[in-house]
């Protein structure tokens, strides 16, 4: 068990625990955009930056990588903390001017959009928060879509930019995707949906006769799993 | 080539490797470094071999790399047994007959010499060597030695002690220089405690940016859980204006090699990897043709010396990217990815290359180790200044006239670097700025010039020692300008996986850009600065972490020029394009029409003889006539 | 078809040098980018097929770095070095007077396949600034002045 202090407060976290896991725990709210039980943190957004104290040394870290010390001293809101977060927020106003979300989280902690800072046309509502690709890796285990390019070029999406072979529509990136980014259209009976550029034909249960997965998704699964294919035919409402 | 197992085999190489430094022939030896061959060196060599082999003259004719001074290259050393070695400077092709006449009478008529050395300093073994016995003869006493050159008066050469000296590659040259001694005496003779420790003494902090310790360093990476462990040798120096670790991995690759097999020995490790940049083809080449004589020497590979030991080094080409300077996203790069930065908070000793313990040192770094080894931590620690001991390579470039690679003892002043060692600021022109540490670094203002430049005392000012470059800037230079620049360049290596560094580095950059085009609003100064905190202290690796500091200094040093730029929408250096604009002095003006002619837009005109006129609407703001014009005519403000 | 199978038997050639594990993939484009000028979508779909990496990672790297392009490159590559020494002493004047002469803008290929012109981030030739590359070959202390006549030598 870690021992230190948030906030003032006297906590005690377990080992390999991270301070920002410490701190949920402890009821403390740090904002984050990133992060997620599923894939784990990469430490990109930096929305969730703490002031961390050890004797006389003051840093700013990410809550969400660094690990919970015996004896630190965490601020969540100090002077420098807020102002990263600030920054941050008006940077990601200017880049995704139509996110709900990242206008939300600037309302509640008053922040205005930088006048200096022209707002982007190009970069939809993507914030990169390397979810979806993570998601796709780590969850899914395709790696249908990845980064391209780098510094402010960087985007994301399939290899380039044109239908995946591998993706199998599974949607779980669109899922993920915390502003709506990535879009994902059915069909209005159902019978095909279209993620990335690509339709994928739906799979109707046995029981119910609904559509529910795409066959790319099931034949997946049968091949990854081992299952028979026949065995992923009835949806989970009527399992 | 034998193997070289014992003692008696470094011994017999090194005999071997003295008689071709220092040979019974008449020895020529061609600078050959990139820089080298970039003024003509392989033309100089290529004359100077058709002519040896058609006057059928009994010459070796050599490689070597470069000694540091790029300005006088190509530059060509004539060996005369028992003579003086000269140096002469500027060769080109045609020269070459000449000075073949020259050596085979044994005067100087035809060429004059740059300098002589009268002997060659073997650092590692300690002392020196002397091309002759006695005084040197009376027709070569006009002629400087090369400790009489200023800009090799003040150097002290340990890091680059072989470039420029040794043909790269020969090991046995680099043998007889004292090479692979200091491994022996490691591998046969010392406990890995013992070489870390004396690596400890020597205060040793590395030479690639963040001036780490090493030794504490290589203790740590000892000290870490694992069976296997890496060390790495980082050689992606991609700092703008800096190239003297290419000089390194060009001129003396063993020195490199030796170094991290030391550190292998003392970490625990039996794997290496050299990561080279992309742009360094010529380095690549000598490291690899080093490694692989090293290899076929017994040197690497298994049972090294006879001990036991194991150890070889892979060499990993980058792939043009900034970012992979850092050691987190080199490791993502050797890996095979693309080069993002992971958060450090469990640091690389413990968990780095494919998360195992990593030690990664730069390549000046490692070229220091076998030094130590030999002289002795408290040798190395004697030099230099209190905390920031031995010495470091410079690559003095920009507006000053002597151009080149120098090394100097930590904590020397500025002022003899510029003044003494660079010889001051071409044109009569005012010296302005120096800039180091690249782009995490900052611009040091000519009233800091007394600064002793060690990694602390140029942190003191706002600046950096990065890996070593110092921009000379003179009062044509705006810093505005370079803080653009500098932004502008971070900006496009940015890897894009954090916020601060991704995104609010290019809103700087915007921002600069305006006011280097006269729209900038009240405000921004402080904007910046407020930015710029925000960033260094957000961002997710050292990159983000640094970018901003050339904004800061320039704005702590130079606050007027931006207050000109933005409220005068004046640029003071005249450099800033859209608020200057050239015109001709009538009364200087002679007529002569070269400005006419090299105009590109055709936008000057005037008769012959006559002063000139330039039709401000139609001119590009090119420069060509201010570049060409003989009488000062053309101004700019 | 036949092309295609070249193009195949390259990637395979150079895969077998450096082995089929990521570690090696960066290696392998370099390589591939020596041999095509480029890399080609075709040949990056194939290597796909023949290394241990999704194509999505393939992608990530082939854009990552500057060493490697997507799209052909012309006959001679000039590169304008955009180090520290080379801005002061004037890199800009000389990449503006290339994109007027080449008539292209940096980072394209001129009509006629000749030329791509780039920038290059310091390539360690400071003490001759400004320095540019062509074909590999280093120009020193360049001005403006001598940029035609060197790309008549490069054209003829």
């Amino acid at each position: 068990m870690a021992k230190f202090i948030i906030d003032g407060k006297k906590i005690e976290a377990e080992n390999g625990a991270t301070v920002l896991d410490a701190a949920r725990e402890n009821g403390i709210e740090i904002p984050t955009l990133c992060t997620h039980d599923e894939v784990g943190s990469a430490g990109a957004c930096r929305l969730c930056v703490v002031e961390v104290k050890q004797g006389n040394r003051a840093k700013i870290v990410a809550s969400c990588l660094y690990p919970a010390e015996d004896g630190i001293a965490v601020d969540t809101k100090s002077e420098r903390v807020m102002a990263v977060r600030r920054l941050v927020l008006q940077l990601l106003l200017a880049r995704c001017p139509g996110s709900g979300l990242i206008q939300d989280l600037a309302e509640q902690m008053g922040v205005k959009p930088e006048p200096r800072f022209t707002a982007d046309t190009d970069k939809g509502k993507c914030i990169l928060c390397r979810l979806c690709v993570r998601t796709c890796e780590q969850v899914v285990g395709v790696s249908a879509i990845g980064f391209s390019f780098r510094g402010a070029d960087k985007t994301v999406g399939t290899p380039f930019h044109e239908n995946s072979q591998v993706c199998i529509g599974c949607g779980a990136c669109a899922y993920i995707c915390p502003t709506g980014h990535i879009e994902m259209e059915t069909t209005k009976t159902g019978d095909s949906r279209t993620i990335w550029g690509r339709t994928f034909k739906m799979a109707t249960c046995k029981v119910c006769g609904r559509y529910f997965a795409p066959e790319d998704q099931l034949k997946y699964i049968s091949r990854t799993a081992g299952v028979p294919l026949e065995n992923l035919a009835v949806c989970i409402s009527c399992r | 080539m034998s193997k070289i197992k014992t003692l008696d085999d470094l011994n017999q190489a090194g005999k071997r490797g003295l008689a071709a430094l220092i040979p019974s022939r008449i020895k020529i030896m061609v600078g050959m470094a990139t820089s080298g061959i970039a003024s003509g060196a392989q033309e100089v060599y290529n004359a100077l071999e058709a002519e040896i082999k058609e006057r059928n003259l009994d010459i070796i004719l050599s490689r070597t790399a470069s000694m540091g001074m790029d300005c006088m290259e190509p530059l060509v050393d004539v060996l005369l047994p028992g003579k003086p070695r000269l140096a002469y400077s500027k060769m080109t092709a045609k020269k070459a007959p000449a000075l073949l006449d020259q050596v085979a009478k044994g005067t100087i008529e035809a060429i004059k010499p740059f300098y002589r050395m009268d002997e060659e300093e073997f650092i590692v073994l300690g002392g020196a060597k002397r091309y002759f016995k006695g005084a040197a003869p009376a027709y070569l006493r006009g002629i400087p030695t090369i400790q009489e050159i200023p800009f090799y008066k003040k150097q002290v050469k340990i890091a680059t002690r072989n470039c420029g000296l040794i043909d790269p590659e020969s090991l046995d040259e680099y043998i007889a220089k004292g090479g692979y001694f200091s491994l022996y005496k490691a591998l046969t003779g010392m406990k890995p405690e013992a070489i870390v420790a004396d690596v400890i003494a020597s205060g040793l902090r590395g030479r690639g940016g963040g001036g780490f310790r090493t030794g504490l360093k290589w203790k740590s990476c000892r000290d870490a859980e694992g069976e296997i462990k890496y060390v790495i040798c980082n050689g992606d120096e991609g700092d703008p204006g800096a190239y003297m670790d290419r000089s390194v991995m060009e001129g003396d690759p063993h020195s490199v090699i030796e170094g991290m097999i030391i550190g292998a020995f003392a970490i625990g490790s039996h794997e290496g990897y050299i990561y080279v940049r992309n742009e360094y083809p010529l380095a690549v080449k000598n490291l690899a043709f080093a490694i692989a004589k090293a290899r076929k020497c017994g040197l690497l590979g298994k049972n090294i010396f006879e001990t036991g030991f194991d150890f070889d080094i892979k060499i990993s080409k980058g792939a043009g990217a900034f970012v992979c300077g850092e050691s987190t996203a080199l490791m993502a790069s050797l890996e095979g990815a693309a080069g993002e930065p992971r958060a450090k908070y469990i640091h690389t000793v413990e968990h780095g290359l494919w998360d195992r313990p990593s030690n990664l040192n730069n390549v000046e770094t490692w070229a220091n180790v076998p030094a130590i080894l030999t002289r002795g931590g408290k040798w190395f620690a004697g030099i230099g200044a209190k905390n920031s001991t031995g010495t470091k390579v410079f690559s003095l470039v920009g507006k000053i006239n002597n151009i080149g690679l120098v090394e100097v003892p930590m904590g020397t002043p500025l002022k003899d670097i510029v003044y003494e060692i660079g010889g001051g600021i071409p044109g009569g022109r005012k010296f302005k700025a120096v800039q180091t540490g690249g782009p995490s670094g900052g611009c040091i203002p000519e009233k800091l010039i007394d600064l002793p430049v060690d990694f602390d005392e140029l942190r003191k000012a706002g600046s950096m020692m990065g890996s070593g470059g110092m921009i000379i800037m003179d009062d044509r230079t705006c810093m505005v300008d370079i803080a653009h620049y500098f932004i502008e360049f971070l900006e496009s290596e940015s890897c894009g996986k954090c916020v601060p560094c991704r995104e609010g580095i290019r809103r700087m950059k915007d921002i600069l850009e305006e006011i280097c085009a006269g729209k900038g609003q009240a405000g921004d100064i402080e904007l910046l600065q407020e930015m710029s905190k925000a960033i260094i202290d957000g961002s997710l690796c050292a990159l983000g972490g640094s970018a901003p500091n050339p904004v800061l200094s320039t704005i702590q040093y130079f606050r007027d020029e931006y207050e000109a730029h933005i409220s005068e929408k004046r640029c003071p250096a005249a450099v800033c394009k859209a608020l200057i604009a050239y015109s001709i002095d009538k009364k200087k003006c002679t007529g002569c029409g070269v400005c006419r002619k090299k105009c590109p837009v055709k936008c000057i005109t005037g008769e012959k003889k006559k002063p000139h006129v330039i039709d401000r609407k139609k001119c590009i703001k090119c420069g060509a006539c201010y570049e060409s014009c003989k009488f000062d005519a053309v101004t700019v403000k | 078809m036949k092309k295609d199978k070249t193009v195949e038997k390259q990637v395979k050639e150079i895969v077998d040098r450096y082995g089929a594990e990521k570690s090696s993939l960066i290696a392998i484009l370099q390589d591939m980018q020596g041999a095509f000028g480029y890399l080609p979508k075709d040949a990056l779909i194939f290597l796909n097929e023949v290394v241990d990496v999704p194509l999505a990672r393939i992608y990530e790297v082939a854009t990552f770095y500057n060493a490697f392009s997507l799209t052909p490159r012309g006959k001679y590559l000039v590169e304008v070095c955009a180090g520290t020494a080379c801005h002061v002493t004037g890199a800009l004047t000389l990449m503006e007077r290339l994109e007027r002469d080449l008539e292209i803008r940096c980072g394209e290929t001129t009509g006629d396949g000749m030329f791509t012109l780039e920038q290059v981030r310091c390539l360690g030739c400071c003490s001759l600034a400004p320095v540019m590359r062509i074909g590999g070959n280093i120009h020193a202390y360049l001005t403006q002045d001598e940029i035609p006549k060197i790309l008549r030598n490069y054209r003829q």
